[in-house]
């Protein structure tokens, strides 16, 4: 950890009042950020000088700061959780950026995803979608000895590299198209892998597609940005394993 | 008010459980749907209890201040979850589980809520996997153990470093089912912001939403608050930004008592803290320390060294090593308690030996494992953990021993409950980390999310029927009622207080300052004079935050200076009565270490005669000084000896 201090640097932000009102960028200079500093670490501290100033905060989604939660959602200088690879918002650090430098903070950008406010974004469509059928249909109690079935290495570990998906919103915020095949896919994969989930498996592809139609989000056209933005390395090849799925549903109907 | 019994059933320690299920009330199908339940907090204990509520046929509201109920922070566990299967027949039981547990909590919970809890966690294991929840595998299809600190069996399921996450995805997808279904009306962004009652019994909640600002009232014949832990009390901690105390703050302040909120976990792995511009530490998974090494230098000359930067951890010959825990801890070596482990970093880094530019960290090396079993197995095993320690650290730990320090992590007190998960105040529930039932004065790691589930999936559901089953003739709760409309003037009183000041501090001046109070006084090590000094402290802030908090903006919008403010608020109280409660306990149990009571060489000392007790303090007005009654802890299983772990 060799820190230095950053200086003059330009926080150039999104500012939206709410849903009805259209926003703009705003620009605040901010000094003295150390490189050990995280992203959100220099935005409370330019949050704590906005209120000082008697101005708005800017108004931003984060919770856990570890990167698990999937709460943060910023889209900086044209990438989603920022120019580093594998991590959140939240992971992004401020030796990521010179002094100078001009930062450009947007919100997640898609129809599904309506601004609640400046940088918060409404991602509630994330909810329906698992509602329709991203479970196993079992109740509390009554259920098997957990050896009773047993599961691959390699099934339980494809299975883990699926459910790993924090439902952040990055892959949807990338897409040209706003699609979120590689948030369905993720959750489809998961649990298509694992003996549990196969009973479902049908129903569950075929609801879970009607539903993310029936929220707006667009189709996928196989440019792969969102597995290149997935903070968790989700992979595309999840999307294969939905369409696979999908047809497999369709054919039986 | 008095101590109120903790209802524990008759019989033996083994048969206390089953006995009393097959003695409590139940709730027919029919009845069941006419009966209301709100349940705040969608964590583990929370998405467990909501869903498994809602598949019996009770209507459940569920509330949460996050923009999804997945986002909770049980998520952010890693390391994993105890269950007593004797999967790997290294003689694992109920009865050893549950020894361990109130020996690692240091003889300081009940026998009876800890047997319960060892009782149910292999049935957890198996709701988890039936949902589809990924746990680490052998090749041969069976499920994988690890090892965690304070134990001497292999008991900790796992889903690689993301284990909370990943039940929390189980829990959250059976809530979803539900939502689905229309059982359960899900309530995202909604904070709770006081409980309401009528005739003595809990009837609903207020509650804002988060994005339009508008206060509302909701009813219900129960309410469970899962809330999770108030460790952010500290303002740095491991916690998530938006954890907070508050319901079960509004809860106590109803007359819900508070047990044993000195009891705090200061977790002994965690990234140091590295500048006055951090609003947030991050744990490493104590499953870490299942191969990795905990040592500083041996010579002071080399640790100064070490913090002016002038040589690496490298550069330290093998024998100039100390493996401190390895060295005063011979039979559990790294895997010692949190709180023993905690206490000897602290103690090293206090003699001068620490290792950064702070002086305040110790390293975590894995160079030793990597020798002996390959870089594969290692990043197997920790890869996700070892790639975020170097976003944030900035330093490889494949190649350089990591650099650790304690930090608050979870909070053994919290809301009173008795043997029914029900507080004081009738049909008001506290589940999870927001009650403080299970851990005692310390809790072992991975048994946070054990306990979690335990109350939703398979005690509350069978507790709350008893209670129930006589408010059946209850209509639906009337929310025009008086009680209703006297308790939401009162929050929108407190927030337009909150409004008005329009003083020039923006909120986290107050929660920063009172941090350093906490850390500094009611921290890892506390005193007579340090705690009195708080308590003066404490009430300075609370005078000061409430003459001077600048929030800017509206009510009726997102704001979330107000969301803040309001926690902040309940924060300086609580830290007011966790200073008192640590004053009082004048013995050192788990994580509560007093100086006045050590061993001569320097260990913590129990003082059963004065401290076999779990407090319960109960709220006498604004301002006033809350009064304590004790619930006597009786054992009569587990014999109390001073705890070692030599």
């Amino acid at each position: 950890m060799s820190e230095k201090i950053l200086n003059n640097l330009k926080i150039k932000v999104w500012r939206q009042k709410n849903a009805q009102t259209k926003g703009q960028f705003e620009t605040y200079p901010i000094d003295n950020i150390s490189t050990d500093t995280s992203f959100l670490e220099m935005l409370d501290i330019l949050n704590y000088q906005l209120v000082e100033e008697g101005k708005d905060p800017i108004v931003f989604d984060h919770d856990c700061r570890e990167g698990i939660c999937g709460t943060c959602s910023l889209f900086i200088n044209g990438r989603a959780h920022g120019p580093d690879d594998d991590i959140t918002t939240c992971q992004l650090h401020m030796r990521k950026f010179k002094n100078d430098e001009t930062i450009t903070i947007e919100p997640w950008r898609a129809k599904s995803f309506p601004v609640i406010k400046d940088l918060m974004v409404d991602r509630t469509a994330f909810e329906k979608i698992l509602q329709s059928g991203g479970f196993v249909s079992v109740n509390t109690g009554g259920v098997p000895d957990g050896n009773a079935i047993p599961i691959g290495y390699d099934d339980a570990e494809a299975a883990m590299d699926a459910a790993s998906c924090i439902g952040c919103g990055a892959c949807v915020a990338t897409c040209k198209n706003s699609s979120a095949m590689l948030f369905v896919s993720a959750k489809v994969s998961h649990l298509a892998r694992l003996p549990q989930g196969q009973v479902e498996a049908a129903r569950r592809a075929k609801s879970m597609v009607a539903k993310m139609d029936e929220l707006g989000f667009g189709n996928c056209s196989n440019t792969g940005a969102c597995e290149v933005e997935c903070p968790k390395g989700i992979s595309i090849t999840n999307i294969a394993t939905l369409n696979r799925e999908y047809l497999k549903a369709k054919i039986a109907d | 008010m008095t101590a109120i019994n903790s209802k524990i059933p008759e019989g033996s320690l083994a048969e206390k459980w089953t006995k009393h299920k097959a003695k409590i009330k139940v709730v027919s199908p029919a009845n069941k749907r006419k009966l209301d339940i709100i349940v705040v907090g969608t964590g583990l204990a929370g998405a467990s209890a909501a869903a498994s509520l809602a598949e019996m046929g009770y209507n459940v509201s569920a509330f949460c201040y996050q923009d999804s109920a997945r986002r909770a922070h049980s998520i952010a566990a890693q390391g994993g979850i105890n269950a007593s299967k004797n999967y790997q027949n290294d003689n694992d039981s109920v009865h050893r589980l549950f020894y361990d547990t109130v020996k690692g909590g240091d003889y300081r919970a009940r026998e009876a809520n800890v047997h319960r809890l060892a009782e149910v966690s292999g049935s957890i294991i198996d709701q988890c996997v039936a949902q589809g929840v990924p746990f680490a595998r052998e090749y041969g299809g069976n499920l994988s153990n690890r090892s965690f600190g304070g134990v001497l069996v292999s008991r900790t399921f796992y889903a690689r470093g993301q284990t909370g996450q990943q039940l929390l995805i189980g829990a959250y997808s059976a809530l979803n089912r539900q939502i689905g279904k229309g059982a359960i009306k899900m309530y995202e962004r909604h904070e709770m912001l006081d409980i309401v009652k009528i005739d003595g019994k809990a009837r609903g909640i207020i509650a804002r939403d988060m994005v339009t600002g508008e206060v509302k009232k909701y009813g219900a014949h129960a309410v469970v608050i899962a809330s999770g832990g108030y460790g952010n009390a500290f303002f740095l901690s491991t916690n998530a930004m938006g954890c907070n105390g508050g319901a079960a703050w509004q809860a106590y302040k109803k007359g819900a008592f508070m047990s044993n909120p000195c009891y705090v976990q200061i977790h002994p792995t965690c990234i140091p803290v590295h500048g006055d511009q951090q609003s947030k530490l991050t744990l490493m998974s104590e499953s870490l320390r299942n191969d990795g090494r905990i040592w500083v230098p041996k010579k002071k000359e080399d640790a100064e060294k070490l913090q002016k930067g002038e040589i690496g951890p490298n550069d330290i010959a093998e024998e100039d090593r100390d493996f401190y825990l390895e060295r005063r801890y011979p039979s559990y070596g790294n895997l010692v308690p949190r709180d023993v482990a905690s206490r000897a970093a602290k103690e090293r880094c206090d003699a001068g030996f620490g290792v950064n530019n702070t002086g305040l960290a110790v390293y975590l090396d894995f160079k030793y494992s990597i020798e002996r079993l390959g870089k594969d197995v290692i990043e197997a095993r920790y890869g996700n953990l070892f790639q975020m320690y170097e976003k944030i650290a900035d330093s490889d730990p494949y190649t350089g021993p990591m650099q650790i320090y304690p930090a608050i992590h979870y909070t053994m007190g919290g809301t009173w409950v008795d043997y029914n998960l029900m507080t004081s105040v009738p049909g008001l529930y506290a589940i999870g980390e927001a009650n403080f039932s299970d851990h005692g004065a310390n809790r072992l790691g991975a048994s946070a999310l054990m306990q979690g589930l335990a109350d939703g999936y398979f005690v509350l559901p069978y507790t709350i029927g008893d209670y129930l089953a006589d408010e059946i003739q209850i209509p639906k709760i009337d929310v025009n009622s008086p009680e209703f409309e006297k308790s939401i003037s009162a929050v929108q009183a407190r927030l337009d207080k909150m409004m008005s000041i329009k003083g020039t501090k923006p909120v986290d001046y107050f929660h920063k300052k009172l941090g350093l109070v906490m850390w500094d006084y009611v921290g890892m090590s506390r005193n007579e004079a340090g705690l009195k000094k708080a308590i003066a402290l404490i009430a300075d802030i609370k005078k000061e935050f409430w003459s001077d908090v600048r929030i800017p903006g509206d009510q009726g919008e997102v704001n979330q200076e107000l969301e803040k403010a309001g926690r902040v608020a309940d924060f300086i109280e609580l830290a007011d009565v966790m200073t008192r409660d640590a004053l009082n306990r004048n013995e050192s149990c788990g994580g509560h270490f007093r100086e006045e009571s050590v061993t001569p060489d320097g260990e913590a000392l129990r003082n059963d005669e004065i401290g076999a007790y779990v407090s319960q303090w109960e709220f006498q007005g604004e301002d006033k000084e809350p009064i304590m009654h004790k619930e006597d802890l009786k054992f009569e299983v587990v014999e109390l000896t001073q705890r070692s772990y030599k």
